[in-house]
């Protein structure tokens, strides 16, 4: 297999709306990083897609762009492990490397009918026991459907085998291990089990739901574990072996090194996702939350978790800057809460597209409620702050509720860990200790972390676990009476967003 | 110019006068250098004054620039937006250096600190930030009274309490070190506000180079300071001031501050 003495290992992730390459060295901390954009391709509303040769390139070109600021070759690499964005489709002919079409990202919302007709009378959790997810817009399986359905010749061609599918994990090392020169067309379990085709149970493609879905099983990539050697890179990285694969929020609860059972990360940005290491146990949620595989070390058994996202919490943040223009940058948000001590009985549940876990009410719409004339944009900053608390609250409560594990802390990483306000509000409400490890890169860091395992770099995850280092902690600091009655509060604002929008109202506004 | 405001235009030649070499001006030399008539000069002023732009003495009838132009030049950054533009920087100044580190900004008669992060050695450590720090005896203090003429204005107004038999309370050696410090562009603070901590802090500045704030690292005497050969605590270690300092020119650079 390898020679190579390398003291570096380099992580590609492949994000929603940009690419980066971070290079890390033994001690976990960060040597060298460069991103790209790729487009945003939005043919209609509610439809978003990516041009996968774009994503390629820049993909290519931040692997130079991170040789080079770190002054690094290909011989001082170990290994390159791969995180991405999760779910986002695309589909390509095996014989020519082009793509038959953009690739459907996770947020695009066109198979949102498919999806309602895929549960006919047994309604969105029909697949629900084999791989742990609702019917939804997001997940691959229905999408590779749509384009099969919709792109003309397309089936003809899948079922004479000459298209693959690949999520962008499955994509990228597909080129990167020689694309029509003998690419490798796999994937791994974490991003398997955001297909809806995988038995979380087997780790195996589904043939049943495969069939259901209309799906050729010919398409789809060979199921591997997160930290193994797939395969060896050609071109810049020529030799190197490609040796991890993790979706990225699964990613993220591996470089947080949540590798015991009850171990949970949560990740603030625009949206938050909360995951719950559960261990071998397949934990089926009854509050809203998904089932899926955390990760999966070599042939070791797998690890799974419990996922609980929260759709809106960075950007109400963002909202309250672009649409209401009350703070001019997001970070003043926390200078405004501070004007004043407390919400001056002020909620704001932001449902703008519904309620997701664990309520998921198509129906319910977003409210600012117990206004009255003391209430000052103050103490609106700090509802704002609280929604995103108390949404956590309830994400882990329904964890709780599910798994029976109660949370000893929670580890924090993404953007809005900077808002000391807000992580101090989560340790109050949730009534456990918040911490900060020192690198923010949690997700490249996760995917460096497999593959170093993967090939021998690091020994075992209790080196990795020896990386990971408290910046900051912030413990709770509110009285029992208190969270309680604001908890109270919280749930009687809920429940106004409910039923917002009747049964024959279109439900786009 | 094609839809210019004539107004407007008298305004601004009213001010570019007044920040011109004669810092008071009566109406009638205003009126005169600009060719006005005497009652629109005076209707400008009057507005100009009333926007803050411009003052008049009460003794002599004369106007001056007024202190609301100062405050529009000065840019305001919201100390939030410091810690989040910093947050990198100072996590990778901690874990390179192994000690605590602090951002400050100048706040009342004090050190705000607004952003802390802990040693990286997981040892049981309470967030600091919120609290203050004294100007006098810090490090980060002793920065922003170098670079920060309102800073030095609050300390001279201030409580200096002498802490530690090592604190500097005394206005002129204070004044002479913020001399030094502006001269190398750090300082130090070897246990001047508490017994066995040494805290090495530079300078942090926005995109017009206007003080914003300071980062410091803070760390025991031993690790933070070299050894004299008699046991006692010599100067602070030179690597750990190019750490700091690094750190600083960073989030400055962050923050769009030129290249230094």
């Amino acid at each position: 297999m390898t020679t190579s003495n390398g003291q570096y290992i380099a992580a590609i992730d492949q994000g929603t709306t940009s690419s980066r390459c971070i290079v890390f060295g033994a001690d976990g901390r960060i040597v060298a990083v460069d991103q790209q954009e790729h487009s945003q391709i939005f043919p209609q509303p509610g439809w978003v897609e990516h041009d996968a040769e774009e994503i390629w390139t820049r993909v290519q070109s931040v692997i130079s762009g991170a040789l080079a600021k770190a002054g690094l070759t290909r011989d001082d690499i170990r290994a390159i492990g791969i995180t991405n964005q999760r779910e986002t489709t695309v589909l390509w002919d095996k014989n020519t490397g082009k793509p038959v079409h953009n690739a459907l990202v996770w947020q695009d919302t066109r198979t949102e009918d498919l999806c309602k007709e895929l549960g006919r009378n047994v309604g969105q959790d029909r697949f629900r026991r084999e791989t742990g997810l609702p019917l939804a817009s997001y997940f691959a399986g229905p999408k590779i459907r749509w384009l099969l359905d919709n792109v003309e010749g397309l089936r003809e061609r899948a079922e004479r085998g000459d298209i693959l599918f690949g999520t962008m994990d499955t994509w990228v090392i597909w080129n990167l291990t020689g694309g029509v020169d003998g690419g490798k067309h796999v994937t791994d379990v974490t991003n398997a089990s955001r297909t809806m085709l995988m038995n979380l149970h087997t780790l195996e493609w589904d043939d049943k739901i495969a069939e259901s879905m209309d799906v050729p099983m010919s398409v789809l990539p060979e199921i591997r574990s997160s930290a193994e050697v797939y395969g060896e890179a050609v071109g810049e990285l020529a030799g190197v072996p490609v040796a991890s694969a993790l979706g990225d929020q699964q990613a993220a609860l591996f470089g947080q090194t949540c590798f015991d059972v009850g171990e949970a990360k949560s990740t603030y940005g625009t949206g938050t996702f909360l995951l719950l290491n559960t261990g071998e146990k397949v934990v089926n949620s009854y509050h809203g939350l998904l089932t899926t595989v955390g990760y999966r070390i070599g042939d070791q058994a797998p690890v799974y978790a419990l996922e609980g996202s929260i759709a809106v919490t960075g950007s109400l943040v963002q909202w309250l800057r672009d649409q209401l223009g009350i703070i001019s940058t997001a970070a003043e948000i926390e200078t405004l809460a501070s004007t004043v001590a407390d919400n001056g009985g002020a909620y704001i549940v932001p449902a703008f597209s519904g309620l997701f876990a664990p309520y998921w009410r198509s129906d319910a719409r977003g409210v600012i409620t117990g206004l009255t004339r003391y209430v000052t944009k103050g103490h609106l900053a700090r509802a704002v702050l609280e929604a995103t608390a108390w949404q956590t609250r309830e994400v882990v409560d329904a964890m709780e509720k599910d798994s029976g594990v109660t949370l000893s802390a929670l580890k924090v990483d993404g953007g809005m860990t900077s808002n000391n306000l807000l992580m101090q509000n989560i340790a109050d409400v949730l009534d456990v200790p918040v911490e900060r490890p020192f690198v923010a890169e949690t997700t490249a860091l996760g995917a460096a972390y497999a593959a170093g395992l993967a090939v021998g770099f690091w020994p075992d995850v209790d080196t990795l676990r020896a990386n990971w280092h408290r910046a900051a902690e912030w413990t709770p600091r509110m009285d029992e009476e208190t969270r309680e009655s604001e908890y109270k509060n919280w749930l009687k604002a809920v429940e106004r967003t409910m039923g917002w929008i009747e049964e024959d109202q279109p439900t786009g506004h | 110019m094609a839809g210019s405001i004539q107004s407007l235009e008298r305004a601004a030649a009213i001010l570019r006068l007044l920040a011109g070499g004669e810092r008071r001006l009566g109406l009638s030399d205003v009126s005169s250098a600009l060719g006005l008539a005497k009652g629109t000069a005076h209707g400008i002023l009057r507005t100009l004054q009333q926007e803050g732009f411009v003052e008049q003495d009460p003794d002599s009838g004369k106007y001056q620039l007024g202190a609301e132009l100062l405050r529009l030049g000065q840019s305001y950054l919201d100390v939030h937006e410091l810690r989040a533009r910093a947050l990198v920087w100072a996590d990778d100044l901690a874990r390179a250096s192994g000690e605590t580190v602090y951002l400050g900004v100048l706040h009342q008669r004090g050190v705000l600190i607004v952003h802390h992060v802990f040693r990286p050695d997981d040892t049981r450590q309470v967030l600091e930030v919120g609290s203050m720090q004294p100007l006098h005896s810090t490090a980060l203090g002793k920065v922003l009274t170098a670079f920060d003429p309102v800073a030095r204005a609050e300390l001279v107004e201030s409580e200096r309490e002498a802490f530690t038999p090592h604190t500097h309370t005394d206005l002129d050696a204070i004044d002479a070190e913020a001399a030094a410090i502006r001269e190398r562009g750090w300082a130090s603070a070897v246990e001047e506000t508490w017994t066995g901590v040494a805290s090495i802090a530079a300078l942090i500045q926005d995109r017009r180079r206007n003080p914003v704030g300071a980062v410091a690292l803070n760390g025991p005497v031993e690790r933070v300071c070299l050894p004299e050969p008699d046991g006692t605590a010599g100067p602070v270690r030179p690597e750990l001031v190019v750490s700091v300092r690094e750190a600083a020119r960073s989030i400055s650079r962050d923050l769009g501050a030129p290249r230094f």
